[in-house]
């Protein structure tokens, strides 16, 4: 009698939320009932609200059943879960659930149906197809094919991947590097922890063709040393990559060399700024450096480099084995493509949905999410970590594109969305911007190095209702010259929260101040 | 309408601050771009904060300061600039061709008028009692800026109130008035290379640290004060500066300790000197500068300055205060009475390599036409004589191929016996920058030195050859180039005598000198010598330094001329990057020798049996001039103890404590009639003195220095001189005494006669010198303005000499009873013989004389660190406290003479250069055991000081 297959994921939060646990109770329970069961350790599909959601191999396909906990396991067992049973917990055919359904899964298209660092399971669900394109084909063209689809880098900034790439090429000298941001830090964002804890070849394939587009044989995954787990899977899948010699002096054997290593971040958010990402890397204090130079021109080491995120370089895999023409034709006008919004905070049903660009906040937060987790009314929204604009009922309809966010003086970012119901005090929010940039500023330039504690202060002053109006105008000022002076992003939007918290939620700022006892 | 401003950039002839470095683009274009409506063209790369500050626009800055690259964190220096996105610091973004550049508007002022705010929400406003008051840049741009209040109030978090570090004696660290601008952590890096700086903790909690947290005494820090000279505020001040205030004036002046000879614009208040800051124009240092230099200028005024001449009949005499007039004619009819009664050669000088060229040129012309005879020495004679000799027997000229600057040009640097980090710490720094842009390094020495391994540096090949064995190494390079083919044809054929090639090639090519046949007494394994050797002669520019570790051998001359050789060979002569480059020990070697204070050679080095320089000079001095050259140092001490050489005038040299073999030199000073001795201190030789003429430090005195680089920089004098007579006067004073015709009034008129009978100098004025700053000779005309490279088409004595050097080992060698090496060598904080450092706070670095040993040795002999060694050698017997380390390679002892009680070279032999009779310093044979007291020349020693401050302090 053959066993049955029973899929329980292995990624962060699943484990978090009892998934090793839980393995360990079927394993145990299938023994005593002398069932064969081959327990298949794969990923998470992104729907958080469901982990650990075990699936089980039947006729009619996979089907899912979760949240489980240990203590559910005797009960499944009893329901017959192995042949797709009944049981409250069952949630019928994973891939027909609309929440997954409905979105257009194209790089996480192998998100808990894979196993992680098997290479077979991603050769077979089509990965390689665009490395085995790329090694046959120009750099330029290669350069070409990215232009054409229109990625832009999904680290934040939203640059241009093609023109960044054709800069690197451009550059004379055999000494270029990749580099891939994986310093994950935004608050409410895990795309990147996704990528490379289930499906790590997806990043491994898109630096190898960055590597072949460029010129480039070393590469770098600076990682967030927060991220054990995938520390630990991105170097088997790397060692099993050498082995199928995907890497190493000649890649799918056609002669050309790429080598890559993961190197882990000290814990400083800043280091997900590239070019103080790059000074980490070279082994120096994590501090951001002026541009120019690009770090396309002087990156590592002063060679010219390629620093993408995660998320950029999975999507080459996908562009390759498709078409840049194909991706371009997703998404609205410039933002083309898919994006992966991380739903997280205050929300009902936070998980990882990938879509086209121009879906609205709304849809993400009501049809995906279900609204907020307590049930009570979503009062703000953070959309792009730390550093983005809060935004109110107000402007839930605007179309999640690069564009229409700058427009309302917001950004995208990574596509991390954290939800607030009406409890919160943007007030608090506010000072938490300002203290969020203190912690974590580099202290190379004096606005964010001074500014974001005096921000603090100021704050607080208008919180304790002390000069209140010639606080906040103190603080519209210092909001300016952090925008205006700072060397990098982050003491350069710390403004962003700070200014949609007072203007959108200004009654916040006018309460009593609470009186110690 | 816009005013136009052609391209110059004058950085190079102004103090002023022009907020980045030049850029010197290889390509050599320039951009034309358009500040505040001015049109300016700049070198390709010039910032736009620099180029604005050429056109004459201030752009308010505090990070950014011209001696160290561009940071970019203070954020004062925006600037708007049409089509680009927000306001770019002016100091990292490089001007571009019609870029249009707005420094001032409405936004930007308000800005910085914010940006400085915050600065001074975190700042003690403290200015009226801030030692920088005045000279703070952080006033300054709040002063131009226009800050009126701070808003956030002054109760928020701060940095005030934070202990200072005083842990230097020379500068304090004072956290609270730091703005964490880094120039100090990127001069420390950038400029000195030390790295001993650098930025801890994260946002408003940054602050600078001397090493990991310490103090800066504790920390890496070499003191050479580029950090302070950096900072834009009090956080890192001169103590001196705190103690005394700012000074009133300030005169540029010339370094008296080692031979970079390096500018300092002395800050004075009348006659107090209240700081000393290293000269940004100057082209030997370019505004860095050690902690010697610096610092350590204290002993000018110290209370052992003897500044009253002194005379006695007898050494066991109390001295007797005289005036002036009465010292030189005491000393005068001493000298006369000699001459009488043992003969006109029984009488002699020695110069000093620490005085003037002015002075030096006066010793021996007072020896050549008031002693009339050639028994003129100088101190040269125990470190740079072989280089004198050896580069005129190749090259034609006994001086240094190269400027400093030259090596940033070069591709590989070997350093043969230097240590440049601590003996000329300004140029090791300049070449540790070019070793961190990636030139190759390779150092031969016995030692493990700093430029072995040091932070950012790591010389590619280490070869640790035993003292003594130069000469073998040498000819091991030259046989593999040889042999390898990796000669420079082309340059051998169009420079070099071709028959002296040949003749040298069919020697280097023997099996004897290949290296697998050296390796026996260098102890270089053969490979990594062959490796050496093809990483010099193939790199497209090689530049060789070397040190006293080269010439202070009995082959001293012989290892030169391989030097020399090495460099014609590879074609490394003639160009920037290249040459061969003596690191002179002391500020005015070069000159001393050029002034022609050498038994056989008048200035110029022009030799004594030449008739027509003779004749010059006979008639311009309007005197006989002897043709035989006269006594040398060595033959003067074994002429006096022979009993025929009786009287001796020695001014600035402490040759009872730096010469070799002491006990035999003070039987020779003992043996002497008349000794007059022209000095600051009571040295060692004093202590056998007649006659004490008080000599003047270089505050007190003009004149010039000519550094290793050939280059004459002015000494100007900021105080008068403590004895009444600046050391060019007592000669003239001494010299009229003994009938001597001479009438100087200035030492510029000195300078001219040098120059009217040299034809080298025939263009040095200086006049010349204050207009252009310094001039390296040769310089041979009025419109000459010096050789910064020397033997550029061909060399001085036309073809280039191939000299054969055989290795002919020393005879100084080890034994079953003196079993080890000794060498002895320099450190950073002390100079040559100690007089001036030991009596400066850089006893803090350096407080005694000790012992390296290995290990091996040590554990062999039951030493173990801090316990009284004994150092025995044929020539005597010392007492030292033992360092153990592994610097030093087993079987080799290193040590130091900077303290007289060390008694370093009572242990040193009378071993010498087999040509110039340079004493053999650096290889003596000894046996080291455990003692518990020092050796009987200590104690005589101990006696012996004892005894003559009482009779300096019992006199009348």
């Amino acid at each position: 009698m053959s066993s049955i297959k029973v899929y329980v994921p292995t990624d962060t939060t699943s484990v978090s939320l009892g998934a090793d646990k839980v393995a360990a109770a079927i394993k145990q329970q299938a023994e005593n009932n002398k069932v064969a069961v081959d327990i298949v350790r794969t990923s998470t599909r992104g729907m958080f609200w469901l982990e650990p959601l075990i699936e089980v191999e039947t006729r009619e396909g996979r089907i899912g059943y979760g949240p489980v906990e240990p203590h559910n396991v005797d009960a499944l067992f009893t329901a017959g879960f192995l042949e797709g049973g009944d049981h409250p917990l069952r949630v019928g055919k994973v891939d027909d659930i609309p929440w997954l359904a409905e979105q257009q899964r194209r790089m996480f298209r192998r998100l808990g149906a894979t196993r992680p660092t098997s290479l077979d399971d991603y050769h077979e669900t089509g990965g390689l197809k665009g490395l085995e394109k790329a090694i046959h084909m120009v750099p330029q063209a290669i350069v070409d094919e990215i232009k054409t689809s229109g990625l832009r880098g999904r680290g934040g900034a939203g640059f241009p991947t093609g023109i960044k790439w054709q800069t690197v090429l451009d550059c004379s000298g055999s000494e270029k590097y990749i580099v891939c941001n994986a310093d994950e830090g935004d608050s409410g964002t895990f795309a990147d922890r996704l990528v490379m804890e289930c499906d790590p070849y997806s990043l491994i394939e898109g630096m190898i063709i960055a590597g072949l587009a460029v010129g480039a044989e070393q590469g770098y995954i600076y990682l967030r040393c927060e991220y054990p787990r995938a520390h630990k899977i991105l170097n088997q899948a790397i060692e099993t990559a050498y082995a199928e010699k995907i890497l190493g002096d000649s890649v799918l054997g056609k002669g050309k060399r790429f080598d890559l290593e993961v190197r882990l971040a000290a814990g400083a958010y800043v280091c997900g700024e590239e070019t103080s990402l790059l000074e980490s890397l070279e082994g120096k204090r994590g501090l951001v450096r002026a541009k120019p130079p690009l770090p396309a021109i002087e990156g590592l080491f002063g060679k010219p480099t390629i620093v993408n995120n995660v998320l950029s370089l999975t999507a080459v895999s996908d562009i390759l084995a498709t078409s840049g023409g194909e991706y371009q034709a997703l998404g609205v006008g410039r933002s083309t493509g898919t994006m992966q919004f991380q739903l997280a905070g205050n929300i009902k049903r936070g998980g990882l949905v990938e879509v086209p660009f121009g879906i609205s906040l709304e849809e993400l937060l009501y049809d995906y999410g279900g609204g907020s987790a307590s049930g009570r009314p979503i009062r703000a929204v953070q959309v792009g970590g730390p550093l983005g604009s809060y935004l109110t009922e107000a402007e839930f309809d605007t179309p999640m594109t690069y564009e229409e966010f700058t427009e309302i003086g917001a950004v995208l970012g990574h596509g991390g969305i954290v939800v607030f119901d009406d409890t919160v005090d943007m007030a608090q929010q506010a000072r938490f911007a300002m203290e969020f940039c203190a912690a974590e500023s580099c202290g190379k330039c004096t606005p964010c190095r001074i500014g974001s504690t005096r921000g603090v202060e100021v704050i607080d002053r208008i919180i304790n209702n002390e000069d209140r109006e010639q606080n906040i105008e103190l603080l519209h000022d210092l909001c300016d010259t952090m925008d205006a002076a700072s060397l990098c992003a982050l003491g350069g939007m710390t403004s962003l929260p700070v200014r949609s918290a007072i203007q959108y939620f200004h009654i916040d700022f006018e309460k009593e101040p609470e009186v110690n006892p | 309408m816009s005013s136009s401003v052609e391209f110059f950039d004058p950085a190079a002839d102004s103090n002023k601050d022009y907020g980045t470095p030049i850029s010197e683009p290889a390509s050599g274009n320039t951009v034309q771009l358009s500040i505040d409506g001015k049109a300016i063209t700049v070198p390709e790369g010039t910032s736009v904060m620099r180029a604005a500050s050429i056109a004459g626009i201030d752009i308010p800055k505090l990070c950014a300061t011209d001696s160290v690259s561009a940071f970019g964190s203070c954020r004062l220096c925006m600037v708007a600039i049409e089509g680009v996105r927000g306001l770019p610091a002016s100091c990292t973004t490089p001007a571009r061709e019609g870029m249009v550049v707005r420094t001032q508007n409405k936004q930007l002022s308000k800005l910085r008028r914010n940006v400085l705010e915050l600065y001074l929400s975190d700042h003690p406003l403290d200015c009226l009692m801030c030692p920088s008051n005045g000279d703070c840049e952080l006033q300054d741009v709040a002063g131009k800026i226009g800050v009126r209040e701070v808003r956030y109030g002054l109760d928020g978090k701060h940095h005030l109130g934070q202990e200072k570090d005083r842990s230097n004696p020379y500068f304090t660290f004072n956290p609270s008035k730091c703005i964490v601008c880094s120039r100090c952590v990127r001069a420390c890096q950038e400029i000195q290379g030390q790295f001993a700086i650098s930025l801890t903790g994260r946002g408003f909690d940054s602050k600078i640290s001397a090493g990991q947290e310490q103090s800066f005494m504790e920390s890496d820090c070499v003191s050479c004060g580029a950090c302070v000279k950096a900072c834009p505020t009090s956080a890192l001040i001169e103590n001196s500066i705190i103690k005394h205030g700012r000074g009133h004036d300030s005169i540029t002046t010339t370094c008296a300790y080692c031979g970079v000879g390096c500018n300092f614009d002395v800050q004075v208040k009348g006659e107090q000197v209240v700081n000393m800051t290293p000269t940004k124009t100057s082209k030997a240092n370019h505004g860095h500068s050690c902690v010697k230099g610096r610092f350590a200028y204290g002993y000018a005024t110290h209370k052992d300055r003897i500044k009253t001449p002194m005379i006695r009949e007898h050494i066991d005499h109390p001295w007797k205060k005289v005036s002036w007039e009465e010292a030189f004619s005491f000393a005068a009819q001493k000298m006369k009475g000699i001459q009488e009664k043992y003969g006109v050669n029984a009488i002699g000088g020695v110069a000093s390599s620490r005085c003037s060229n002015e002075e030096a040129y006066l010793m021996q012309k007072l020896i050549r036409t008031g002693f009339k005879n050639n028994n003129i020495d100088n101190c040269a004679r125990v470190c740079h004589s072989p280089t004198g000799y050896g580069l005129k027997t190749t090259l034609g000229e006994s001086a240094g191929t190269q400027t400093f600057d030259s090596v940033m040009k070069a591709d590989v640097v070997m350093l043969i016996g230097t240590n440049p980090a601590s003996a000329h710490p300004v140029f090791g720094s300049l070449l540790k920058k070019r070793i961190r842009q990636g030139a190759g390094l390779i150092v031969v020495d016995p030692l493990q030195t700093q430029l072995v391994k040091s932070p950012h540096i790591k010389a590619n090949h280490h070869l640790q050859l035993r003292p003594g064995s130069n000469v073998a190494f040498i000819n091991a390079m030259a046989h593999v180039i040889v042999e390898e083919g990796l000669e420079n044809d082309g340059f051998i054929q169009d420079r070099c005598d071709q028959k002296a090639y040949k003749l040298w090639r069919e020697f280097i090519a023997t099996p004897e000198n290949a290296p697998e046949a050296t390796e026996a007494y260098t102890g270089i394994p053969a490979e990594e010598l062959r490796k050496a050797a093809r990483l010099f002669a193939k790199a497209p520019n090689s530049a060789i330094y070397y040190g006293l570790g080269v010439t202070e051998h009995s082959q001293g001359s012989t290892m030169v001329m391989g030097i020399a050789n090495l460099s014609m060979l590879t074609g490394n002569l003639g160009r920037e990057g290249v040459g061969v480059n003596p690191m002179r020990g002391q500020n005015n070697v070069q000159g001393a020798c050029d002034m022609g204070t050498f038994p056989h050679e008048l200035p110029g080095y022009r030799h004594v049996s030449d008739p027509s320089a003779r004749g010059q000079f006979r008639k311009a001095w309007n005197t006989t001039l002897p043709d035989e050259p006269g006594l040398r140092i060595l033959d003067m001490f074994n002429a006096a103890t022979d009993g025929t050489f009786k009287g001796l005038y020695v001014q600035g040299e402490d040759v009872a404590q730096s010469d070799p073999d002491t006990q035999h030199v003070e039987a020779a000073l003992g043996s002497l009639e008349c000794l007059i001795v022209q000095d600051l201190f009571l040295n060692e030789t004093a202590k056998f003195a007649h006659v004490f003429l008080p000599g003047s430090s270089f505050l007190e005195k003009n004149g010039t220095f000519t550094n290793a680089e050939r280059r004459i920089s002015r000494v100007r004098q900021v105080m008068h001189p403590l004895g009444g007579l600046e050391d060019w006067e007592v000669t003239c004073g001494l010299a009229k005494a003994l009938d001597c015709d001479w009438d100087y009034s200035h030492p510029s008129e000195i300078m001219a006669e040098v120059a009217s009978l040299t034809p080298t100098f025939a263009g040095v004025s200086y006049d010349k010198i204050d207009r252009i700053g310094s001039i390296q000779w040769p310089c041979t005309s009025e419109e000459h303005e010096g050789t910064p490279i020397m033997h550029k088409d061909m060399f001085v004595r036309g073809d280039g000499f191939f000299a054969l050097t055989p290795f002919i080992p020393s005879d100084e060698k080890t034994s079953r009873k003196y079993p080890l090496l000794l060498t002895t060598g320099r450190i950073l904080s002390q100079y040559n013989v100690g007089a001036q450092t030991r009596r400066t706070a850089n006893t803090e670095w350096h407080p005694e004389d000790t012992l390296k040993i290995h290990p091996h040795d040590a554990e062999a002999r039951g030493i173990q660190h801090d316990d009284k060694v004994s150092i025995s050698s044929r020539a005597g017997t010392t007492v030292l406290k033992a360092e153990v380390t592994t610097k030093v390679q087993p079987g080799v002892l290193h040590t130091t003479f900077h303290h007289p009680v060390s008694g370093t070279n009572v242990i040193t032999t009378d071993n010498s250069d087999w040509a110039t009779s340079c004493p053999e310093f650096k290889v003596t044979a000894v046996q080291a055991r455990k003692v518990t007291q020092p050796s009987q020349w200590q104690r005589r020693f101990y006696q012996r000081h004892e005894d003559q401050l009482g009779n300096l302090h019992g006199q009348n």
